[in-house]
């Protein structure tokens, strides 16, 4: 049995599943149980009202603090499932995620543990501007001690979520917040997605565009295109950062000897440079043209709709670099 | 506190001044320990009082400047040492060295040196006792500096919101760095920050370790039985710097020399011989016996392996 489910929708039935499964899971952030917008769309709705305020926990405008919660709790071993409303807002609660929940296991020699899982929610094209917007998995993905989960279609998000509930360490899960708005088939079971395992969401045989979130809508959208036109495209969605799934990229890129990372946070510095890398290290002698990375230029998420449209990595600046290959 | 507890509060105070000392002089001999060491000498009495009031399922999360506290909650001076030797057989296994020593048998999961970081995580270890009905408080430990940072405001305010049982110790020891509290606050009594949060708070001397354990039962009974979380400002003082490379040029010699007057050691030693409880020569046995636990220590440590290179790659994941 398979619903149709929204991103957000699919999160909150991981959540609603994991936390009856589970006593020591509990939610907090900020406007999770009592918000401002009340939509059957968001992850957390309606779970005030099966599980209570001991367990989703409104907490005060305090990055810092929720992140400390997070990472105390889990020391103790509880479960908490925090989230951080807005991506930009993660700089708030870095020394909480960067310095504490990624380092401290490592720092006690093995002896602790900080099973969380922080929720971030991120993208543009909200029309909400840079310090509502802001792709920062590249960031994270830098941090040891952290796996970073960037899923982009509803049934992976529920699977990934639930395997990030029950995983024992610290997992960021980022969101894109377009992702509420595009329904997909979600399986009614009790499923887990294993964390650290890229998914090919279309098979081709003359390019691997490697993507995650919610550019792998761009990717499928091209791909389509480019068929068309007789180029074979093979989309690896990476859906974990770390634990990175090497072997899927390397097996593709060997297959089809040419590699595209598209991805929407800005170019410098971006994670498509670390797949470039993977690809140049350890398959350069499959490799028959450059690789090429499709990224948002490196400006702040701007606000007005054509600047932000602007910003926006599409499906035509993907077929145009694809075809350059060629 | 019977004669008896008094006495073992009295040790305890000894071992982590020998402790503290034995490090001083080490650091300054670069072949058998690596740079600076963060001690306390001179703030024994917080460390101490506090331990001597907690139980053992009590949680402590400590900072940068732990050794004192994390001997008073029942560590091992042989494996703090080794960690801090950097051997395979200290508390972490060489990974945390002086700094960030964790002793999960304590109850002391994790120690942090980001200045204020720990207080976000005591008030998560705090909320997990309230969640789950334990009966334990969490003790965060954090200088005054600390109470500048960002984290210590939204910790408290979050802690006082829930209620939650937590008791945040802060160790005024006049200095934040090379800063005199007149220069990194206008605030006098660390203590009076607490009334931002509508949270209770005490002033405590820090040098009478009677005081601190006093005060310390008292604040662990009531958060116990659900009074919420409470700041205790023990005013004590860094006889030494910041840490021991610290030229400590900015710290008056008039003003250690007069701390050192109110020793914390000779405070509760003339109390207890001013009772009848104590002979100089049974304070002498106590004091060789804290140097001798130091020396065994120095030699476990001394004699145990480095780790092995790639055991580095170890730990990072469960």
């Amino acid at each position: 049995m398979t619903r149709q489910l929204t991103l957000g929708q699919a999160i909150n039935q991981a959540l609603r599943e994991e936390m009856r499964r589970d006593e020591r899971v509990f939610i907090a952030g900020e406007g999770i149980g009592i918000g401002i917008h009340s939509d059957p769309r968001m992850a957390t709705h309606g779970l005030l009202e099966e599980f209570g305020p001991r367990r989703v926990r409104d907490t005060p405008v305090s990055e810092a603090a929720i992140a400390g919660l997070a990472v105390g709790a889990a020391a103790m071993g509880l479960r908490p499932v925090v989230e951080i409303m807005f991506n930009p807002f993660f700089t708030i609660a870095a020394d909480q995620i960067v310095n504490h929940a990624a380092k401290l296991r490592y720092l006690s020699g093995g002896k602790s543990r900080f099973p969380l899982v922080a929720r971030i929610k991120t993208g543009a094209g909200i029309g909400a501007g840079c310090q509502h917007s802001h792709n920062l998995e590249a960031w994270l993905a830098h941090c040891p001690g952290l796996k970073v989960v960037m899923p982009s279609t509803p049934a992976d998000a529920k699977g990934l979520l639930k395997s990030a509930i029950r995983d024992e360490n610290p997992v960021i899960f980022i969101e894109d917040m377009l992702l509420n708005f595009v329904p997909g088939p979600v399986p009614e079971a009790d499923y887990t997605t294993p964390i650290g395992v890229a998914d090919i969401k279309k098979t081709g045989g003359d390019v691997t565009v490697v993507t995650w979130s919610k550019m792998l809508g761009v990717a499928l959208k091209a791909a389509e295109s480019l068929e068309r036109e007789g180029i074979g495209v093979e989309i690896v969605d990476l859906r974990t950062l770390t634990p990175l799934d090497e072997n899927t990229v390397l097996e593709s890129v060997r297959k089809t000897g040419r590699l595209v990372v598209l991805h929407e946070a800005t170019r410098t510095g971006g994670f498509g440079g670390e797949i470039a890398a993977l690809a140049a290290e350890k398959a350069f002698d499959a490799l028959r043209a450059p690789i090429k990375r499709v990224a948002a230029p490196d400006i702040p998420v701007p606000f007005s709709k054509p600047l932000e449209d602007f910003y926006l990595p599409n499906e035509n600046d993907l077929i145009r670099v694809v075809k350059s290959l060629f | 506190m019977e004669s008896g507890e008094r006495r073992k509060l009295l040790r305890m105070m000894l071992l982590i001044r020998r402790f503290e000392e034995k490090l001083t002089d080490l650091s300054k001999d670069p072949r058998r320990i690596g740079g600076m060491m963060i001690v306390c000498t001179g703030q024994e009495a917080v460390a101490a009082g506090v331990g001597a009031a907690l139980s053992p399922e009590d949680v402590i999360i400590t900072n940068h400047r732990s050794h004192g506290h994390l001997l008073a909650k029942g560590a091992e001076p042989d494996l703090i040492m080794a960690e801090i030797f950097g051997r395979r057989t200290g508390y972490n296994k060489g990974k945390s060295g002086t700094l960030h020593i964790a002793a999960p048998e304590v109850n002391a999961l994790c120690t942090t040196t980001v200045v204020g970081g720990n207080i976000p995580i005591a008030v998560g270890m705090a909320f997990a006792a309230q969640y789950t009905g334990k009966n334990y408080v969490t003790v965060c430990f954090f200088g005054d500096g600390a109470t500048d940072e960002g984290s210590f405001h939204e910790a408290l305010n979050l802690a006082s919101l829930w209620n939650l049982p937590v008791i945040f110790a802060c160790e005024n020891n006049v200095y934040a760095g090379a800063q005199r509290m007149e220069e990194h606050t206008r605030v006098r009594d660390i203590a009076d920050r607490a009334a931002s949060y509508a949270m209770r708070a005490e002033k405590v001397d820090g040098n009478d370790a009677l005081a601190v354990f006093e005060a310390m039962r008292k604040a662990r009974t009531d958060c116990l039985s659900g009074a919420g979380p409470l700041l205790i400002e023990f005013k004590t003082y860094r006889w030494g710097g910041h840490n021991t490379t610290d030229a400590q040029i900015y710290q008056p010699q008039d003003e250690i020399a007069l701390w050192k007057e109110r020793c914390p050691i000779g405070k509760l030693k003339a109390s207890l011989m001013e009772a009848g409880a104590l002979a100089e020569e049974e304070y002498r046995r106590f004091e060789s016996e804290a140097g001798e636990k130091v020396e065994q220590a120095l030699r476990f440590a001394e004699a145990s392996p480095w780790p092995e290179p790639a055991e580095a790659l170890e730990d990072v994941f469960v």
